[in-house]
């Protein structure tokens, strides 16, 4: 063994860089990091190592690849890479006919479907001037929400597992799997609906299945205090998450950060409330935000998941009057077998349960979009960890990685 | 132990033929083997136990299919294990990757020698066992800076730093709370210590006074620390680390360090059970130093190791993991100077009771009594 610790971090700083292990001679010039070295005393010399944390790695949700140099356990630098799981959405969406993209749109946000066909229907809509009846988006409303709640509270289990609680985590998916059993009776799919389609939805809400919705939102009003004694409550996570990985307002802002990371460093935006789309303006609820009236900082990983929790409270009141006011009427708008919008273009944006979820579209009035461009909320999230994670604990980083509750799909589309 | 085996030659004749160091080096190696035994069976077991209860925990089922109620699943892992391939990286520095697994169980294994397991259920019954215990699993922090060196990986090097800085700091309180009892029972003999519990509950040496009662919880928590379990388990935190110092370990090398754990799971355990909790002592005076008896102690002990074991595993599997600073803050800002305290208090106590009453335990006990008396009222 060579003396100065681990052969890799032994032969000095950028050791093993990506071109080192990967061979490619293009991607170190990705990785500047600021050199940087640490005299501790006079004599003991620290050195840096490079970790590649990911693509396969439990704590990056997916196949996230962070490169970071540290300092002992202290993050000194770090750049995300992304496009291990590109799967060309939008280019596809441009050479198949409007109806059949609305799939490709689900696996974009694999624990947003809805919310994801939602938005795709309204901007295809937009751009052809079709009309949705009523009933359709109400439909779309519950079905919008209730993926909320399965998404928020599955970010909550999951931000437990990255803390190391493993408990809260199979809890919730006690309750998330009661869900999508719901959305699967609806639709006939697990996580991958297609349920939202242009001019409407496809299937009519029946009685048996509102009376399952209603007993889903029970069991879930009933557990959330459950996962909050395992998790908010808890002193641990406390310590771990409050002032650790603050995104304060400005940063957020400058960043693009949207959804419940943006709220919680204290800006009230909410595009359910602020640009209504939909039938949001019909509804009661609150926008959650963080503020210094709560335990830890504002902008901090315990007031996201914070936001977290009381989105899911809010959710669930607009689901719950989306049930009693339900209109009568059909689902679905009469539509041509070929649509073929005029010329034009449009730019729709939706809050989904990661953030803002927008997607521009031009028509040159063939039965395919000419361009169509959508911009995913978990891609400018994750973008921030490059300046909030730098100094932090790897310990903090995977709490702040997790906090940002990031799906891998989105990010590159 | 020698007693036993000078018994056992004084009666039997054929053995009185053979050399006397012979016999005793074979009636070792048969202890060796039985504790080896009971050790790695138990530690199968109490895997088993683990993964029930967290099922049971996380509204799951847990495994049940290998024999009853699933308790052979530790088997057909162990098997699963031997079967696969035994990978060591390319660029690991072998010799000590190989030793490294085996210098970790040691650690774990060789601290049953002066465990009693009963009223002369025991290896060897040193004057010196409380001392060997807490020497001999000190062993373990070796193999695990081995692991993580020879491992060749970043990962398993920041792990088996973690590990270093987190044992080598929990050693402090283990042993300040073990002294405390030393103290109080004026010997490092296990056997010895077990026996001054005997009699009614209060005679346990954690209902000795506040001193002695915070010291279980001190002990205890430490423990948890040194054996790496949650909410301590950041040297193997797999959201972090991936596996911490064995992520590059597979196979049977895998096994041996999660034999190991468990192992020292036990062995902390019934160090608790015997320190603490009066050994084999049900609670009420009764004599358990016959022959047959003993084993009825043995099964008494075993009973208060399991609720303890089952305390572990409860704790872990209902909090997060703390942050390396958080580990070393309790450590040395709360941990220690709490142990101080104690041992400080039962000094005192030892002295006050001794002079005062004549028995060093009287003055704690007051002091407990009057804490219940207020409390009740």
């Amino acid at each position: 063994m060579s003396p100065g610790g681990v052969r890799g971090a032994a032969q000095g700083p950028g050791g093993l860089v990506p071109g080192g292990l990967y061979g490619g001679g293009g991607e170190p010039a990705a990785v500047e990091f600021h050199e940087r070295q640490e005299l501790v005393g006079r004599d003991l010399r620290t050195e840096e190592m490079v970790f590649n944390m990911g693509p396969q790695h439990p704590a990056t949700h997916g196949v996230l690849r962070v490169v970071i140099r540290t300092d002992g356990e202290v993050v000194r630098a770090l750049q995300p890479h992304v496009g291990n799981i590109h799967r060309c959405c939008e280019k596809i969406g441009e050479s198949v006919p409007y109806y059949q993209w609305l799939p490709y749109v689900d696996r974009m946000d694999y624990l947003g479907a809805m919310c994801n066909e939602h938005l795709a229907c309204m901007a295809i809509e937009r751009l052809a001037g079709i009309e949705v009846p009523e009933r359709a988006e109400y439909c779309r409303v519950i079905v919008a929400e209730v993926q909320r709640i399965l998404s928020h509270i599955f970010a909550v289990g999951v931000y437990g597992l990255d803390l190391g609680a493993f408990t809260p985590f199979l809890h919730q998916f006690r309750e998330r799997e009661r869900g999508l059993d719901l959305l699967d009776h609806l639709s006939g799919g697990r996580l991958l609906y297609h349920y939202v389609r242009i001019g409407g939805v496809k299937r009519d809400l029946s009685p048996e299945w509102l009376d399952e919705l209603r007993a889903f939102l029970d069991a879930v009003e009933r557990r959330l205090p459950e996962y909050n004694t395992l998790l908010l409550h808890n002193r641990i996570f406390q310590d771990r998450t409050a002032g650790v990985g603050v995104i304060d307002r400005d940063t957020a802002l400058r960043w693009g950060v949207t959804g419940p990371s943006l709220r919680a460093a204290d800006v009230d935006w909410d595009c359910r409330r602020d640009v209504p789309y939909s039938v949001y303006d019909r509804f009661d609820f609150e926008v959650p935000h963080g503020h210094s009236g709560i335990a830890g900082v504002v902008g901090d990983c315990f007031q996201r998941h914070w936001v977290r929790v009381r989105e899911v409270e809010e959710s669930l009141k607009i689901v719950r009057q989306a049930l009693a006011g339900l209109p009568e009427g059909p689902v679905l708008a009469n539509l041509p077998a070929s649509l073929r919008p005029p010329e034009g273009e449009v730019y729709v944006r939706a809050e989904n349960p990661r953030g803002e979820l927008a997607a521009y579209m031009v028509s040159r009035g063939k039965d395919t979009a000419y361009r169509i461009r959508c911009r995913g909320p978990s891609f400018s999230n994750i973008a921030v960890i490059t300046e909030v994670g730098e100094g932090t604990l790897i310990a903090d980083l995977v709490a702040l990685i997790g906090s940002l509750d990031i799906v891998l799909g989105e990010v590159d589309r | 132990m020698q007693q036993w085996l000078d018994d056992l030659i004084a009666g039997t004749a054929w053995l009185q033929a053979l050399p006397t160091g012979l016999v005793y080096t074979i009636g070792i190696l048969v202890a060796c083997k039985l504790i080896l035994l009971f050790s790695s069976l138990l530690a199968g077991e109490v895997v088993w136990l683990e993964r029930r209860v967290s099922g049971r925990m996380q509204a799951r089922i847990g495994p049940n299919r290998v024999g009853p109620q699933g308790l052979l699943q530790f088997l057909a892992d162990g098997v699963k294990l031997l079967s696969k391939e035994d990978v060591i990286p390319a660029t690991a520095d072998r010799p000590v990757f190989v030793l490294a697994p085996i210098l970790v169980y040691l650690g774990a294994f060789a601290a049953f020698c002066v465990i009693p397991f009963g009223y002369g259920l025991v290896a060897a019954d040193m004057n010196v066992g409380l001392f060997l215990v807490l020497a001999i699993t000190s062993i373990e922090v070796v193999g695990v800076i081995m692991a993580g060196w020879a491992s060749n990986s970043k990962w398993a090097v920041l792990g088996a730093m973690r590990e270093v800085a987190q044992m080598i700091s929990y050693e402090l309180p283990l042993g300040l709370s073990a002294l405390a009892i030393a103290l109080l029972a004026g010997t490092l003999n296990l056997t010895d210590i077990a026996l001054q519990q005997e009699g009614w509950l209060w005679n346990w040496y954690v209902f000795r006074g506040p001193f002695a009662f915070a010291a279980f919880f001190l002990f205890f928590t430490a423990a948890l620390a040194s054996l790496k379990r949650a909410p301590f388990d950041l040297p193997e935190a797999e959201s972090e680390l991936v596996a911490g110092f064995h992520t590059e370990y597979t196979g049977f090398r895998f096994a041996i360090f999660f034999l190991a754990e468990y192992s020292a799971m036990i062995l902390f355990s019934m160090l608790a059970a015997v320190l603490f909790l009066g050994g084999w002592s049900p609670g009420f005076p009764v004599d358990l130093t016959g022959p047959a008896a003993r084993w009825i102690g043995f099964g008494i002990l075993f009973a208060k190791t399991a609720f303890l074991l089952f305390v572990m595993i409860w704790v872990r599997w209902s909090l997060p993991r703390f942050r390396i600073d958080k580990v070393m803050y309790l450590c040395y800002k709360v941990l220690l100077p709490l142990s101080v305290v104690c041992v400080l208090g039962l000094s005192l106590q030892v002295l006050l009771g001794e002079v005062l009453w004549g028995d060093q335990s009287a003055f704690g006990r007051w002091l407990m009594g009057l804490g219940v008396h207020g409390g009740i009222r």
